[in-house]
């Protein structure tokens, strides 16, 4: 096991505040068909533990870039980025695919659930790629389908569930891996205004256990639930605003909430 | 090990979505892996035949027979009068040489035949009048089923006794004791009959150097008996014509001293020979042991033979699963960035693909094992239905193939299996590794 995956010590920052994620000057540029696109143009953020940040900006503003580059799915061209201690900025595919693994939880728009996998297996593919998948672990799956109010259906597959069902697993599965922070992309773009309610409820119940969010939308409502609203224009942060307080419970969750 | 065991079973899943593409997939696989185990059962079945009635003839013999020279080259070299036949073939002091001045040779068996008819009262059959020596049932390897075979002094004192093969015994005295009876060889001899060979397969024809043989419609007496009652010359009489040839042996049957000097032997008698037949061929020598050698050679072809067209179906099979596999990787694009955003490594996505893909091939093949077990049942039932439908065309049929027994050779399953897994892994491993390469986030991005 590498260091940077060292789960165990208490990941705490120079400052003595530990940052779930943190960016410093980060820059994407891409080239598309011999034209340099400037995604982001040198970004700083930190979110410290226990925060619940929306990340909001019209569509070309940066934030997929941004989302993908927190989520360890991209690399910056320049500027560096932390999760934790660890500087994740330059680690290779199977590096990045680990910290993703251990540190990471993924919530889509569109759920992203694996088809052919039952609710507790889909749960469970984290812990399967960290190479962690056992009996204990399995246990945890069906707790933490309990947790989002799956207990019924642990052996369904995703085509027999509802929307909102879905995206439950999938917020059940962000938390498989008791990850520094939950990515949330869109989560509720895809559902209905009561379904977007029970899930943003969801959200709260997390963040309000310690849970660190981090969630992409472009909808103000959906932003105005979270703590702080960072809004990006042109690849730069236009406004970093705090709502609530960011007063997270003095130790970082266990295991399970 | 609990990993691997995921893997596996959710690539078994993943197949189980699609059951109906998963087995047209693996029908290639196994097509190919259950004509890889008919294609050498069949092949060995063949061949194990061959090689058994060559045995028969024992591999520690030489055969040398007399072959009658084409027409003109008889009409050339026989010269003589009109009444003169040609003379041609084995003789007496051809034995006597071979026998006397070849150290190797332990024992010989000259022998002559006829095709006569026998008869016993009314009841009558046709069949070969073989002339011998009581070393041809050493030779030859005759079991005895009654009685016994004549032996030399009564070879040597010409009597008339003979020995019938089981069909002929079988034919002539159905209801009632054969020794001690006599029985009529053509008009003329009458023959006492002192024993009764036991039934044996027919051997099979050889190449062109032997002729298939009965053995079961045999009668055989001395050897002195039938020169002295029937002579060297046969004559046959035609419209207007008379026609004949004159031939002292028909085969000399010689048994060498080990199989190792075998092919010696036979290069030695034909030296010795070639200086006495020096004006026409009318000789052939025919060694069981180097026919078995050939036999060999010829069934390591076949099985090469047969194992490229398994080969090429295999391929073609292996082919077929690339072609859904690169199909399904496509398909499956946005799992495989789900999968890559939950953690999975590239060699996780490419183990996850090269395992479906060798589940696919190794279920062929496990299918294509269990058919191709069924290669014997299978063959006598479609032999059966044939038969039944069409008897001429399995009549016309060399009795090889009539008899047809295949026979699984038992390492042709675990070959199977293997060449399965191993086309699993090498048609497997592009799609997979098209799939590791995607990049995570264009995969999610894929509809």
């Amino acid at each position: 096991m590498k260091d940077y995956k060292n789960k165990n010590a208490n990941p705490v920052d120079e400052s003595g505040q530990f940052f779930a994620a943190k960016l410093t000057g980060v820059k994407r540029e891409y080239v598309l068909k011999g034209e340099t696109v400037y995604a982001l143009r040198g970004v700083d953020l930190e979110v410290p533990q226990g925060d619940y940040v929306a990340i909001m900006g019209a569509s070309g503003s940066g934030k997929s870039t941004m989302l993908n580059l927190l989520g360890c799915l991209d690399r910056p061209t320049s500027g560096k980025i932390w999760l934790g201690r660890d500087d994740v900025t330059s680690l290779d595919d199977d590096s990045l695919s680990e910290i993703r693994a251990s540190r990471i939880g993924f919530v889509f728009q569109s759920y992203n659930l694996i088809q052919q996998l039952t609710v507790i297996e889909n749960i469970e593919v984290p812990l399967f790629y960290q190479r962690n998948a056992n009996l204990r672990s399995r246990k945890r799956c069906v707790e933490l389908a309990n947790l989002v109010g799956l207990s019924q259906r642990l052996n369904h597959r995703p085509t027999q569930l509802s929307g909102g069902q879905q995206q439950r697993v999938a917020i059940a599965r962000s938390l498989v891996n008791d990850p520094y922070f939950i990515l949330a992309d869109e989560p509720t773009g895809n559902l209905d205004s009561k379904t977007t309610a029970e899930i943003l409820d969801l959200l709260d119940e997390l963040n309000a256990q310690g849970r660190t969010i981090i969630l992409v939308t472009h909808e103000d409502d959906v932003g105005a639930r979270s703590k702080r609203i960072v809004r990006l224009r042109d690849g730069l942060i236009e406004s970093d605003v705090r709502l609530r307080p960011n007063d997270p419970p003095p130790k970082r969750p266990d295991a399970l909430v | 090990m609990r990993h691997a065991l995921r893997t596996l079973q959710s690539g078994v899943k993943s197949l189980y979505l699609h059951p109906m593409r998963s087995l047209l997939t693996v029908l290639g696989i196994f097509i190919g892996v259950a004509s890889v185990i008919w294609l050498l059962a069949i092949g060995e079945g063949i061949s194990r035949k061959a090689q058994e009635q060559i045995e028969s003839l024992g591999a520690d013999n030489i055969i040398v027979s007399t072959i009658k020279p084409p027409n003109e080259a008889l009409s050339a070299g026989g010269g003589g009068g009109r009444m003169q036949f040609p003379e041609y073939g084995l003789t007496r002091a051809d034995y006597e040489r071979l026998t006397e001045t070849i150290p190797t040779v332990i024992k010989a068996a000259p022998l002559k035949d006829f095709q006569e008819t026998f008869q016993n009262g009314s009841r009558k059959i046709d069949g070969r009048l073989v002339g011998c020596t009581p070393s041809y049932v050493d030779v030859v390897k005759i079991a005895m089923f009654d009685g016994r075979f004549f032996n030399d002094q009564e070879n040597d004192e010409a009597r008339d006794y003979c020995v019938l093969g089981a069909g002929v015994a079988e034919k002539l005295f159905p209801y009632e004791e054969p020794i001690g009876k006599l029985i009529r060889v053509g008009e003329n001899y009458f023959y006492r009959v002192i024993g009764v060979a036991q039934s044996r397969d027919p051997s099979a024809a050889i190449g062109s150097s032997m002729k298939s043989e009965d053995y079961s419609f045999d009668v055989y007496i001395p050897l002195k008996t039938m020169e002295t009652r029937v002579g060297d010359t046969v004559v046959v009489r035609r419209s207007g014509s008379m026609e004949g040839e004159t031939v002292q042996l028909k085969q000399i049957t010689l048994k060498v001293k080990d199989v190792a000097s075998v092919m010696e032997t036979a290069d030695l008698i034909k030296m010795t020979l070639d200086d006495y037949h020096t004006k026409f061929e009318d000789y052939g020598v025919t060694v069981p042991l180097e026919l078995l050698e050939q036999a060999k050679t010829t069934r390591m072809m076949f099985n090469v033979f047969m194992g490229l067209i398994a080969g090429i179906s295999l391929v073609v099979g292996g082919i077929g699963i690339m072609n859904i596999m690169l199909a399904t990787v496509t398909e499956r694009t946005r799992e495989i960035g789900i999968r890559r955003a939950l953690g999975a490594k590239r060699g996780d996505i490419v183990r996850q693909f090269l395992i479906e893909t060798i589940v696919l091939s190794v279920v062929g093949g496990g299918l294509g094992v269990l058919v191709g077990l069924t290669c014997s049942p299978a063959t006598t039932f479609a032999m059966g239905v044939i038969k039944r439908a069409n008897p001429d065309l399995i009549a016309s049929l060399p009795p090889i193939v009539q008899e047809l027994k295949p026979i699984i050779v038992y390492w042709s399953v675990p070959l199977a299996f293997m060449i399965s897994i191993i086309i699993g892994v090498v048609f497997g491993v592009y799609p997979a590794i098209r799939a590791a390469k995607m990049d995570p986030i264009e995969a999610l991005r894929h509809e």
